[in-house]
């Protein structure tokens, strides 16, 4: 700061320490709740420090299961959040990726079709045409399916807008000195911009990765079967299950655990995290 | 190595204007040309025809007495070197110069000889493994111009090449690029708004204005008998004198309201421009000369004055001469450097 | 802005955009459609007959008090999401901005809130807040005798839908906060000072002024994001209850679609909502247009 005035600052320091412990709080609390065993925790006060339990627990909800709700092992949900999540990762970016190449690099009858009809769909979330969405997705088969959690989700102006002003960025003569090298437009795309793509893809492909592990309103509506519900709504099932002796400390292990990849991935990635977050508000 | 042959060649994007209007140039195996003019005037668009870059919209291109006018770039045997070098940012300096040649499917012997061969030539040798970020400017331009010479191409078009670069570099490598353009004997087009350029690399030279090619010869000729007003106030530097005047009932030109020059052999009463090159005046002569401004460059002196008329005019004196603002400066032109145009066309009449 | 070279192919260009118009028209544009049609159709309660009936549905909903105060209940949600939450954010990102030393490693702390599914987090709080087991219900019951139950008490449901909706949008808003402190240029916090300002002055006289849009945009995506992006919050927590008490629109839509099978009445909602993020994000694009054009 400009001056220096020592207690303004230990006062700043305060308030982001006092910030930071208030968020951390409530995961402190689900991961002490799921290192005690079931009948700790239906106690009140529930403990605020670790218990012996913790290994026993996350083995249980790995490979058992909650037996009151459902009883198959989170190991399959959190499988099914990984296949959602890369799934629609790597299908928006892929079909992004082309669809903006052919917008900028291309001109064709229909281009401004084309773009507009991507640039609508910022204003259709999916929270807003669930019910008819459902239907087409029920139409075509897709329930039960892992496409049918995945493809409707993958169409995104957002990536689509991020690589087209990315490519608008990469000067001209790049494409021309590879077509004076003899490259076609598709040898130029794989060597030259997919490549120089790397920083976006990445900071996309972390966005998209928590987008997709996230989603609970859609998995919800196109998943009636166990073995293909995702790992976020079955810690939503088992926490509102209506039971007089929950055991807390299995529901909060399957928290911990449905909460653990997306968090990692922003940890480690944090760089990529945080230019995705803002180049996508673009 | 080829031959280069434009015949009418004109461009227009869509609209009514066109930014070519008819270019015939014929180019010699080896020649090294320079397509000069200010900026916007279509040397760029010129060239990316003969790249293939744009396409033609009337007249037609020839490589090597083959008409390319609907050849891709790559099937044209050509390399280029760009402004901004265009080099590839996620590649090394050896993928980037070998990237060509893999695309034709060489072999890696070939391929790693002549990458080693070209980065000898121009000593990047040691640069190999870089990224180009991590090059200087002038590394930079010699990568581009290795990505070219590896390919051996039949032709190198450049298109300001040099223009990235500090004053110094640039001048250290118009001197190598011109070398090498020697040494290797390919057939040579380069882009330049630079006329101190274009003079010193130049075999021949196209002096570009407006979409249409105003001269075309070696520098020399251009220099000596610019065929246009615009030409003539284009190469040289300082920039040529102009005046305007009529032709007076005995031939000669009337400056300064005195009959001054040479006989011209022109009908008396026409409208002329004279122009006179600043270093083609002396001291002592009939033109009255109000100094206004002197600048020192050392090795001359250069006189910014105003004649009697009004009409200003610049003299390029040797260095040792130096008058001070405010006198007065007697000076003549030398016979035969009094290039006279016909004031309404531009066009070139002859000297006196 | 347009590229000047482009490759000549014929149908190269459509292959590649193709996937993406497909999936668009497949499950955005036909559905939509069908969802602005649904929205005049009647069904008759066995779901045997169907009435092309114009706006009627909407003319039911403009009636039925149970929309209004869904409506009402949205409005006070995402009043409250979006003051709340930029006030907290902005606060924290002040402070760490204040502490050079430290604002990385603060940063790092305070955003993976963001990766933490809004469903789950509505999970996290209702322990928090449980009835019988919760800690913080605990301690406001036997250190403030204060008896909280967002099970039986409608506004204190709605209290704490709004706390985890917070917390799950705090590492964004604060984010944007600090990237936006950080680009002011110091030396005009220096000329502040040289001039004699303060720090609360310097505060409210410059940086708050050059923040404004950065808060204008944070509002409108906070406003967004309490209308859709909350609703895994609230199915996880209160399921709309007690009593609807913390019905939002979009969790209605959800509920009259699916649970109640008025597909009629839900689709004509939807069409509603989709007017007010067609507007919210028309909104956010002048905003945007304007941010280039400082
Ligand atoms: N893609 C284009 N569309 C329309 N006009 C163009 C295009 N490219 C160049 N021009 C016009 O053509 C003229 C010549 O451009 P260029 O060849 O780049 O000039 P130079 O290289 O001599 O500076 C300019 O007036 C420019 O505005
Ligand atoms: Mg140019």
């Amino acid at each position: 700061m400009v001056e220096n005035r020592p207690w303004l600052t230990a006062f700043s320091h305060l308030v982001v320490i006092l910030g930071v412990l208030i968020i951390a709080f409530p995961v402190w609390m689900t991961f002490v709740a799921s290192t005690h065993d079931a009948s700790t925790m239906l106690r009140s006060p529930v403990p605020l420090l670790p218990g012996p339990y913790l290994i026993q627990n996350y083995k249980e909800i790995l490979f058992q299961g909650y037996a009151r709700t459902s009883g198959i092992p989170l190991t399959i949900a959190l499988m099914n959040s990984m296949i959602m999540a890369l799934g629609i990762c790597i299908g928006k970016i892929l079909i992004s990726i082309t669809a903006a190449f052919a917008i900028v690099y291309f001109r064709f009858p229909f281009r401004m079709a084309a773009f507009w009809a991507i640039f609508v769909t910022l204003m259709l979330p999916v929270e807003v045409r669930i019910v008819p969405t459902y239907g087409v997705v029920a139409g075509l088969g897709m329930i039960n399916s892992y496409s049918g959690l995945i493809i409707p989700l993958i169409a995104s102006a957002t990536a689509t807008f991020l690589f087209r002003q990315f490519f608008l960025s990469v000067p001209d003569e790049l494409a021309e000195a590879s077509r004076v090298d003899g490259a076609g437009p598709m040898r130029f795309f794989v060597d030259i911009l997919l490549p120089m793509s790397r920083t976006t893809i990445a900071a996309l492909f972390v966005i998209q990765f928590i987008y997709g592990w996230n989603q609970y309103l859609w998995p919800l509506l196109v998943t009636n079967h166990e073995s293909f519900y995702t790992a976020v709504m079955v810690v939503a099932r088992q926490a509102t299950a209506v039971d007089a002796t929950p055991s807390w400390n299995l529901i909060m292990a399957a928290a911990m655990l449905a909460m653990l990849p997306p968090v990692l991935v922003v940890v480690f990635m944090q760089r990529q995290f945080v230019r995705g977050l803002v180049e996508t508000e673009k | 190595m080829a031959t280069v042959s434009m015949r009418g060649v004109r461009k227009s994007y869509g609209g009514a204007l066109e930014v070519i209007q008819g270019i015939d140039m014929e180019i010699a195996d080896g020649e090294f040309i320079v397509i000069v003019g200010p900026s916007g005037c279509g040397k760029s668009t010129l060239l990316r025809m003969v790249a293939g870059l744009e396409k033609i919209t009337g007249g037609e291109i020839a490589i090597d007495s083959r008409v390319v006018n609907n050849l891709e770039p790559k099937d044209r045997d050509i390399a280029m070197v760009f402004q901004n070098y265009a080099l590839y940012p996620h590649m090394s300096v050896y993928e980037n110069m070998s990237y060509g040649l893999r695309i034709r499917g060489m072999s890696k012997t070939e391929i790693d000889e002549r990458v080693k061969r070209a980065a000898g030539i121009l000593e990047i040798g040691q640069y190999l493994d870089r990224k180009p970020r991590q090059l200087s400017g002038g590394q930079r331009q010699r990568v581009a111009m290795g990505r070219a010479i590896v390919r051996e191409p039949k032709a190198f078009l450049f298109d300001e090449p040099l223009s990235n670069l500090d004053a110094k570099l640039r001048v250290q490598m118009r001197v190598e690029i011109k070398k090498l353009q020697r040494q290797l004997g390919v057939t040579s087009i380069y882009v330049t708004h630079d006329q101190v350029e274009a003079m010193t690399m130049a075999d021949r030279l196209i002096v570009m204005n407006k979409g249409v090619a105003e001269q075309i010869g070696t520098p020399i000729e251009v220099y000596a008998a610019p065929s246009t007003l615009f030409v003539a106030g284009f190469i040289g530097s300082p920039a040529m004198n102009f005046l305007e005047t009529r032709v007076s009932s005995d031939g000669r030109l009337a400056i300064d309201g005195a009959a001054l020059s040479p006989k011209t052999g022109l009908d008396p009463g026409r409208a002329v421009t004279v122009g006179i090159r600043p270093e083609h005046l002396a001291t002592g002569g009939g033109l009255d000369v109000q100094v206004e401004l002197v600048e020192l460059l050392g090795a001359d002196t250069l006189v910014h004055g105003r004649l009697s008329d009004g009409k200003s005019l610049v003299v390029r004196l040797p260095g040792n001469q130096v008058p001070t603002a405010g006198d007065r400066l007697p000076v003549q032109a030398y016979d035969g450097a009094w290039h006279l145009f016909d004031t309404e066309t531009g066009k070139r009449l002859g000297t006196a | 802005m347009e590229k000047r070279v482009t490759f000549d192919e014929k149908t190269l260009p459509y292959l590649l955009v193709l996937p993406q118009i497909v999936i668009t028209l497949v499950f955005f544009f036909w559905p939509s459609a069908q969802m602005i049609w649904q929205s005049m159709l009647l069904e008759d309660a066995f779901g045997g007959n169907t009435r092309f009936v114009w706006f009627e549905n909407f003319a039911h909903l403009f009636q039925d008090p149970a929309y209004y105060r869904s409506a009402a209940i949205t409005a006070v949600f995402s009043g409250a999401v979006a003051v709340l939450g930029l006030a907290l954010s902005l606060l924290l990102a002040v402070m760490a901005d204040r502490v050079i030393k430290g604002a990385t490693a603060y940063k790092a702390f305070l955003v993976w809130p963001y990766a933490v599914a809004p469903a789950v987090v509505g999970v996290l709080w209702g322990f928090l807040f449980n009835p019988s087991v919760g800690i913080v219900a605990w301690a406001l019951r036997n250190l403030f005798g204060y008896e909280f139950n967002y099970v039986l008490n409608g506004g204190q449901a709605l209290v704490l839908v709004v706390f985890a909706a917070v917390w799950s949008q705090i590492s964004y808003n604060f984010l944007f906060f600090l990237a936006g402190l950080q680009s002011i240029p110091r030396s005009l916090i220096e000329a502040a000072a040289i001039d004699g300002a303060g720090p609360g002055r310097r505060f409210w006289t410059i940086i708050f002024p050059l923040l404004s849009p950065t808060g204008f945009f944070l509002l409108v995506v906070n406003v967004i994001y309490a209308f859709f992006g909350t609703f895994g919050v609230v199915d996880a927590l209160t399921k709309g209850g007690p009593a609807k008490a913390t019905e939002i629109l979009v969790f209605k839509v959800y509920n009259d679609g699916f649970r109640g099978q008025d597909l009629g009445g839900s689709a004509a909602q939807s069409a509603i909502l989709m007017a007010i993020v067609i507007l919210l994000t028309v909104v956010q694009f002048r905003f945007i247009e304007r941010k280039v054009h400082y």
